[in-house]
């Protein structure tokens, strides 16, 4: 169901990805995808986390080469087969991503031509490069000086250079994957300004965001992506499209995951955190979690949703004894009490646990074995008062969740390197479990996992809910929320912004307090 | 026989190390015409690297947590200088200066520890400091030598345990009862360990390679037992002081909260934060541990050399991590073994003996140390390659 005009002639478009599939060994990432851009418009694209927005723009700028995807990529109407990025920026199709890319203590000069130097015969010119860069910088309506390490610069100026670099390149099409997530207000307006500044100059940007009001204010077209395929491309400038219709097209799946039934027996309130605010370990003035209040009974699982940068994760690991954030300030209940947990130790002999999101990076070491994993948190419960592990008595844990949890490994000496993601989310999850906490935060307990693995998971999570534990649920995944939770809390912008009982949560609605933004 | 081709597959990597030691002795065995293992020459061997033994059990804690020490051979100087003048300055008795010494080592690696563990500086650097710290704290303390130690104290790595026992044939027996007890422990703790896997129904080595592994150990421990007990004057004590060491840090690495923590933190230093190790203090304390253990490493020298020397323990920290690295522990932290440092250090200190027996030129013996470094790491490095795309 295209809504672009019928009179739309093959000549009007830039670039035309057409037909895009791309699979990675066993996920269909991008099914059939097409996107097509016209000439110097700004073209927002929209989508869920994992709906495969990232995935389309490494396959445009030849991240993934030509081959590795089904499909075909037009340029002006010429195929164009890129191998890297290197070919794919010489078609003048130049990519910002969310994740500067600049080089801390080299000048913004020397950033700007990084391997695109103003050089004669190897030999640097630096008379072009400073006046080059200067006369970009004035370009992007940056007041710096080239000489300037963009160490000493904040996230919002970072992002010009990133831009500036780009122009110093032959642009045809920008694209910008979440400019904004990470900029203030006043960042953020003067970055929309500019992209205004690039469309009347001819420069056509795609612009992926999460943000529906910048999208609506400033985007031409909007293309949703949903689960790896094209749903449909609005005209902003149609009539009748507003950030409810975009919403409807970004979660307009039917509920069709299963879980297994499941009844909450809620006790009394365990956990309650109030008027929590965590400020950027960096950028110390930015508050990431801005005075949210959620409580959790035993008994309940409570759902975190919220898009990219909402600060979910920031809010679980900043109560977990502060492992993330500067300036935290906020009362913690437990039980009643109020308790401190400035280190993990404490929180979790407070009887906190967090199973993080990223498991490869921060949940498990990887080269050490499903028994030495399990038995980390609470070693302390296997060992005599002079530190030594009752090996037997390990072994015999590890060995009881091996069996419980059904973790698909040959025996509990099997590396966690080697098993599938679904079992390394139970190894993890045995991990904490078997520290025995009060309040469990998971946090994207299902990601990149198969569906049968995750119906095991779920089956998890409610037995140890009935097992008089208070569990906070955080997901991307929102039919998994509604699915599971008794209870969810919306976030968007460190602020909570609603909180929806099981029986009045639907899609559309998370989705409009999650995509709330700020009152200005 | 699928069995335990599989097993040998897995575990290539430790049995390949150990067949490189064998290889390389019965090597140098055939090139020195049988003088290589000379009784004499076993006692030497012993005591000639003693200290890079010892030494490499500490450095495998540091290297597996992530960290390297490059100071242990300025720190083995510096008191064993403080050793020699306590000695034959301030007179004191030998056990006395043997605990002073031991303590100081501890409060340099306090030192060097509190700077990485708590000050975020990288134990490279910090350990390049020490180096040059300790080496002019050792010259300013011992000039160039101290010499005139007492003869107990000599005695800590010249010595030998007295005949107790008499002696069967030409054979020392006290040696002989020591290595079979030796054999005797080593059957029962691995026997034990074999049936509590069994009882959690794990999988445990098929009993071919069970009793073969067994077997193999026990006759090196019986040879080298036996070979020993025909030198000149039996069981040097320093080879009881090493022993006791292997075991007791084996103990702590494999068995302890402690030794738990140094991998978690060398194998995802993120992920063990998050699961509540306590990193900084597992880093000083391994430091404090390998000031410890430098400590021991120039008492032995210094006792060795009979005198306390300025220039003593040149280059030891680079003997013991090639030692470590030899023996498989990883350049990245999270993986290595004492068993695999300690073959490590038997390998370089075969090829030393070998090399010098044949009168090799000392300057080709370091091309050639240099380039079983290299080649060892560059095996393991391909092999854990293949190991991933299986």
């Amino acid at each position: 169901m295209n809504e672009s005009k019928a009179e739309d002639r093959p000549e009007d478009f830039v670039l035309q990805m057409l037909g895009i599939t791309k699979e990675f060994p066993g996920v269909k990432a991008l099914q059939d995808v097409t996107l097509e851009v016209r000439r110097g418009e700004v073209h927002a694209i929209c989508g869920e986390n994992g709906a495969g927005k990232s995935t389309l723009m490494k396959v445009l700028s030849g991240v993934y080469p030509h081959g590795s995807y089904e499909g075909e990529i037009l340029v002006e109407g010429a195929p164009a087969r890129f191998g890297g990025i290197k070919d794919s920026e010489a078609e003048g199709i130049v990519i910002i991503h969310q994740e500067l890319a600049l080089i801390p203590y080299l000048s913004i000069a020397e950033n700007i031509f990084l391997g695109n130097e103003r050089a004669s015969g190897g030999v640097l010119d630096w008379g072009t490069t400073r006046s080059e860069a200067a006369r970009l910088l004035a370009e992007v309506g940056l007041a710096e000086k080239p000489e300037t390490t963009p160490s000493d610069l904040g996230v919002g100026k970072q992002q010009l250079v990133e831009i500036a670099k780009a122009l110093s390149k032959r642009v045809n099409v920008l694209i910008l994957d979440e400019p904004t997530a990470a900029l203030n207000d006043e960042d953020s307006a003067h970055l929309l300004d500019l992209i205004r500044n690039l469309r009347e100059r001819g420069i056509t940007c795609i612009i992926i965001s999460h943000k529906l009001n910048e999208i609506t204010a400033i985007a031409d077209r909007v293309t949703v992506i949903r689960d790896g395929r094209t749903i449909e491309t609005l005209d902003l400038h149609g009539e009748g499209i507003t950030e409810d219709r975009i919403i409807r097209g970004m979660v307009g799946r039917p509920l069709d995951s299963r879980f297994p039934d499941h009844e909450s027996t809620l006790g009394e309130e365990v956990l309650r955190i109030e008027d929590w605010t965590v400020h950027h370990p960096v950028d110390t003035e930015r508050k990431v979690v801005d005075g949210a209040t959620i409580t959790v009974r035993a008994g309940e699982i409570v759902g975190l949703a919220g898009l990219m940068g909402a600060g979910r994760t920031e809010l679980a690991m900043s109560v977990f004894g502060h492992s993330y954030g500067t300036r935290i300030s906020g009362r913690l209940y437990k039980g009643g009490t109020e308790i401190h947990a400035r280190n993990v130790s404490q929180a979790i002999a407070h009887g906190l646990a967090y199973a993080t999101e990223d498991r490869k990076k921060f949940g498990l070491n990887l080269i050490q074995t499903v028994r030495e994993n399990i038995s980390t948190s609470a070693l302390g419960k296997l060992a005599s008062w002079w530190g030594v592990i009752r090996s037997e008595e390990e072994a015999g844990v590890a060995e009881k969740y091996r069996q419980d949890f059904r973790i698909k490994a040959p025996t509990v000496e099997s590396v966690v390197g080697k098993l599938s993601g679904g079992n390394q989310q139970k190894v993890v999850l045995s991990k904490w479990v078997f520290s025995d906490p009060d309040v469990l935060i998971l946090d994207e307990p299902t990601r990149g996992i198969d569906v049968g693995a995750k119906y095991e998971i779920y089956g998890i999570i409610n037995a140890l809910a009935d097992a008089g534990k208070a569990v906070i649920v955080i997901s991307s995944e929102l039919p998994e929320l509604i699915g599971l939770c008794d209870r969810i809390y919306a976030m968007s912008q460190g602020r909570i912004t609603g909180e929806v009982p099981r029986e009045r949560a639907t899609q559309e609605e998370l989705m409009r307090y999650m995509t709330m933004e700020k009152t200005r | 026989m699928n069995v335990v081709r599989e097993y040998l597959g897995r575990n290539v990597r430790q049995y390949g190390i150990v067949a490189a030691l064998l290889v390389i002795v019965l090597l140098f065995q055939v090139l020195t015409e049988g003088r290589l293992l000379y009784p004499d020459n076993i006692a030497s061997l012993i005591q000639q690297n003693a200290y890079v033994m010892i030494l490499a059990i500490g450095m495998v804690m540091v290297i597996v947590a992530g960290h390297i020490d490059l100071s242990v051979g300025s720190v083995a100087a510096f008191v064993g200088g403080l050793a020699a003048i306590m000695l034959v300055d301030w007179e004191l008795p030998w056990f006395a200066t043997v605990l002073v010494a031991l303590l100081v080592g501890a409060l340099v690696g306090a030192w060097q520890g509190f700077w990485i563990a708590y000050v975020g500086i990288p134990a490279f650097i910090v350990t390049l400091a020490g180096m040059l710290i300790f080496r002019g704290l050792a010259i300013v303390l011992v000039g160039t030598t101290v010499a005139g130690l007492p003869a107990e104290f000599n005695a800590i790595a010249g010595g030998y345990l007295p005949p107790l026992l008499g002696f069967a044939g030409q054979a020392d027996g006290l040696t002989l009862v020591i290595g079979l007890v030796g054999i005797a422990g080593l059957a029962w703790s691995q026997w034990r360990a074999r049936r509590a896997l069994i009882k959690h129904q794990l999988t445990a080595e098929p009993p071919v390679i069970f009793v073969a592994k067994l077997v193999v150990i026990a006759l090196l421990i019986g040879v080298v037992t036996y070979w020993l007990s025909l030198s000149a004057r039996g069981t040097p004590i320093v080879l009881l002081i090493v022993g006791a060491l292997i075991l007791v840090f084996s103990f702590v690495l494999n068995r302890t909260v402690f030794g738990r923590h140094v991998y978690a933190v060398g194998g995802n230093r993120h992920a063990a934060i998050l699961s509540g190790v306590n990193a900084q203090r597992t880093d000083f304390a391994i430091f404090v541990n390998m000031g410890l253990l430098a400590a021991v490493a120039g008492i032995i020298t210094t006792s060795r050399a009979g005198a306390g020397v300025a220039a003593a323990g040149t280059n030891f920290e680079l003997d013991a991590i090639a030692a470590c690295f030899i023996g498989g522990t990883a350049v990245a932290g999270g993986v290595g073994r004492i068993s695999g440092a300690m073959i490590g250090a038997l390998i370089m200190g075969v090829l030393n003996m070998g090399l010098s027996i044949l009168a090799v030129d000392p300057a080709w013996q370091q091309v050639i140390k240099g380039l079983v470094l290299l080649l060892a790491v560059a095996l393991d490095i391909v092999s854990k390659r293949r190991g991933r795309l299986t």
